[in-house]
């Protein structure tokens, strides 16, 4: 598959007369555009926009999700697909639009425990790279009608479908820079470059159930087996995200729209090793499936003829497991593992950072340790609702202080530790 | 800027004796003693000691709640910036005095600079507290330990306390994680690492896989008929409304909750509080999680003795596990001393 990618990158994001984009500043139509979310489900009770901009001393709380808003200009297939019958093409050809720098981001009240917090500004800014972003926020709350399933399936809806919409401002727009991304099928890959070493990327994806469930052309995770993936696929939407799982280092639909391993393995595709696909997989909570995910990864990456791969988990705990399980099946099989994580050792890094182990796993990455305290100071904003402090995940009774600061872990920040290496975070043994 | 430092030192050291005066109770001494004076001079003018606490090794080891409590009255009045303690080298119970003195000091927000030797006791149990030195294994190397200890020092005063790796300190590995940002992005550093292995270049794993040791399991019991079953759980069950707030990830304690007359949880009996899975199914039926209706009917049924009256429960999401074993360890103390005669855990 062939894809271009075109940039157009945001500089300025607005409220005015009608939604838009003009040289760089994309502009919304506030009343049109909570109208048409509204529309979405009739189970919206209310829908309320903000604009939060780096710098700003704005804290988003509870975020859901963050997602690019991009489109398809040529090619199969239709952005984000899945969504809708009908949209079963397959995606990752042609060309893609990005309107690069800004997110549509989500917030409302909790789901579950797993919700994060985006700071705009100060200290917090630092743990997130979606500080840096143009945020669109979107606080979406649903009636009494609804359970958890269905209050997490609107609120994901919301989020793609504007992210969507938002993002056909930039199918007629001239892209200010953009760059190909090839895979060939994997015989023509394989004789490409037939002298150098075959590697892949193996995508664990959580699928853990209510808030921690992962979507693949729109089926969830938790039903499949390890499948084949080219690498552009997850460009046009592929992969959605479906879970908070804690929200450090659960991956938001932006990181799978720019999947930093895939690009960075893109970089040194033909030079220094034939990068030849992904397979993706779960991360289910039986240990059957994680024996059989297991072994069918490893019999995939014989079948695709890889001699290494690197190895990226989503969440702690129950994926560790097929995190090790994945690396004991590969490098058994004569194929080079590098697997990347992030750590749970504790308030004072004093203890054991993975809840399982092997010595085969000598290649690792760790994204940093999600245990450690933070202090957040108050904002003059909030978007959303700052009382969940103190029962998310990496939060306690008493998180969140009167004069609206927060104490917590970093594991209550969208992104910071994020196991698929986005960010820059790292640990060192101190 | 000159920081003040509180110096512990042994017996032997304080120029009160060997082994004879290893009885010695603390004594607070204004300015440096013994090894403190070299010390002090090779600070420079970077520190200096306004206290040396001399403490006999027997003493500390044999008393050590009261000195410990000692000690921290100490340094609550003086409010040193830095506890030096040491060099102990090899001396055993002069180390752990040490490590000791360096956890008090580590839970008054005070840091602690030491030195001893790599194989010391107290390295391998206080590490955690103090950035020690690798110092030779006997008083010979004092010629070296007091310069490396005063270099630390003066890195650490220089720095306002924010030390570098152990490599870059010259201290010896503390078994933390400490989290720092890098120049590049994981994903960069992940590709990097990948062309090293696969060009068969060295590479330097960013974290060292753990060896987890195994608990080998108590014998079966003998008469299930006649044994008292108690129920603990790490997914979080808990009374409706979480009276004692255990935490959905990292819980920071583990609650004792009352089953006596209880024949099944319900929905509006108890919930869970873990963050980490779908709690729904947990929420409608807790018994799911927390098998109470069954172990009542095995009761009844005669086929266990009876259902212990408490239940032990915590959330096992993101729980560390330092804390996980020292909540293992206080549950089983809890049932052993109630004539438990076996546990079912469950965890999610």
């Amino acid at each position: 598959m062939k894809l271009e990618i075109g940039n157009i990158h945001v500089k300025a994001l607005e409220f005015g007369q009608d939604t838009a984009l003009n040289a760089g500043t994309v502009q919304i139509d506030q009343q049109a555009l909570v109208g048409f979310i509204r529309e979405l489900d009739h189970r919206i009770a209310s829908v309320a926009l903000d604009i939060a901009r780096p710098g700003d001393k704005t804290r988003i709380m509870p975020v859901k999700d963050v997602i690019e808003p991009r489109c398809k200009v040529e090619g199969n297939g239709c952005m984000f697909p899945g969504r809708n019958p009908g949209d079963e093409a397959m995606v990752g050809e042609g060309r893609t639009h990005v309107l690069k720098g800004m997110a549509v981001v989500t917030t409302g009240k909790v789901v579950g425990f797993q919700e994060g917090i985006i700071d705009m500004s100060g200290p917090g800014a630092e743990y997130t790279p979606f500080s840096k972003t143009l945020n669109l926020v979107i606080t979406c709350e649903v009636d009494d009608s609804c359970n958890q399933y269905d209050h997490e399936a609107i609120l994901r809806k919301v989020g793609i479908e504007t992210a969507n919409l938002i993002g056909q401002l930039a199918k007629t727009a001239t892209a200010d820079d953009s760059r190909t991304y090839e895979t060939k099928p994997l015989l023509e890959q394989a004789a490409q470059y037939p002298n150098l070493p075959k590697v892949g990327y193996v995508y664990m994806l959580q699928s853990q159930g209510l808030l921690h469930d992962t979507y693949l052309y729109g089926v969830d995770v938790k039903t499949i087996l390890p499948t084949l993936l080219y690498p552009t696929e997850v460009m046009d939407g592929a992969i959605m995200s479906g879970n908070c799982v804690s929200a450090c280092d659960k991956n938001p639909s932006i990181v799978h729209q720019n999947s930093p391993v895939i690009h960075e393995l893109y970089e040194h595709h033909g030079s220094k090793y034939n990068f030849m696909g992904v397979i993706v997989t779960n991360e289910n909570v039986t240990l059957a499936d994680k024996e059989r995910s297991s072994n069918y990864v490893a019999k995939l990456a014989v079948q695709m003829g890889l001699d290494a791969v690197i190895i990226s988990e989503e969440g702690f705990g129950n994926p560790d497991a097929d995190l090790v399980m994945n690396c004991r099946k590969l490098e058994d099989a004569g194929i080079k593992t590098v697997l990347l994580t992030d750590e749970y050792a504790g308030q004072n890094g004093e203890s054991q950072s993975l809840a399982d182990s092997t010595p085969k796993g000598d290649a690792v990455v760790t994204n940093g340790n999600a245990n450690q305290v933070v202090h957040l100071p108050a904002m003059d904003k909030v978007i959303g609702h700052d009382t969940y402090a103190n029962v998310i995940a990496g939060g306690w009774d008493g998180s969140l202080h009167a004069d609206g600061s927060i104490t917590a872990e970093i594991q209550v920040i969208t992104g910071s530790t994020n196991e698929l290496g986005y960010h820059n975070l790292t640990t060192i043994a101190g | 800027m000159t920081i003040k430092i509180v110096h512990y030192i042994n017996q032997f050291f304080g120029q009160k004796g060997g082994e004879e005066a290893a009885n010695l109770p603390i004594e607070l001494v204004n300015g440096p003693v013994g090894p403190g004076g070299a010390l002090q001079a090779l600070l420079a003018g970077k520190g200096e000691i306004v206290k040396t606490i001399i403490c006999g090794d027997s003493y500390f080891n044999e008393n050590e709640g009261v000195a410990c409590m000692g000690i921290r009255e100490i340094l609550e009045d003086i409010k040193p910036d830095l506890l030096v303690a040491g060099p102990a080298f090899n001396a055993g119970r002069y180390g752990m005095a040490c490590g000791k003195v360096g956890e008090v000091a580590n839970a008054l927000g005070i840091a602690t600079i030491s030195g001893m030797y790599n194989e010391n006791p107290g390295y391998e149990l206080y590490k955690n507290y103090a950035y020690m030195v690798p110092t030779s294994n006997s008083a010979a190397g004092m010629r070296q330990a007091l310069p490396a200890m005063a270099k630390l020092i003066t890195s650490w005063a220089e720095k306002a306390g924010k030390l570098g790796t152990p490599q870059e300190e010259g201290y010896m590995p503390r078994g933390l994680r400490v989290n720092v940002f890098s120049e590049e992005r994981g994903a960069r550093r992940a590709v990097d690492m990948l062309i090293s292995k696969l060009a068969g270049e060295p590479f330097k794993t960013e974290y060292e896989m753990p060896v987890f040791d195994r608990v080998e399991p108590q014998p079966p019991v003998i008469d299930l008929s006649k044994a008292t079953i108690a129920l603990v759980t790490s997914g979080g069950v808990v009374p409706k409304g979480n009276p004692d707030r255990i935490e959905s990830s990292s819980a920071s304690r583990f609650g004792e909750y009352s089953i006596a007359g209880l024949q099944a949880l319900t929905c509006e009996s108890h919930e869970t509080a873990h963050g980490g899975y779908d709690p729904v199914a947990c929420n409608r039926d807790p018994n799911r999680v927390l098998p109470v209706d069954v172990l009542r009917d095995m009761e009844r049924e005669g086929k266990i003795g009876k259902l212990h009256d408490l239940y032990y429960a915590t959330v096992g999401n993101g729980t560390s596990v330092a804390n996980a074993k020292a909540y293992g360890h206080a549950i089983a103390m809890h049932l052993l001393n109630a004539g438990v005669s076996a546990a079912i855990l469950t965890s999610t």
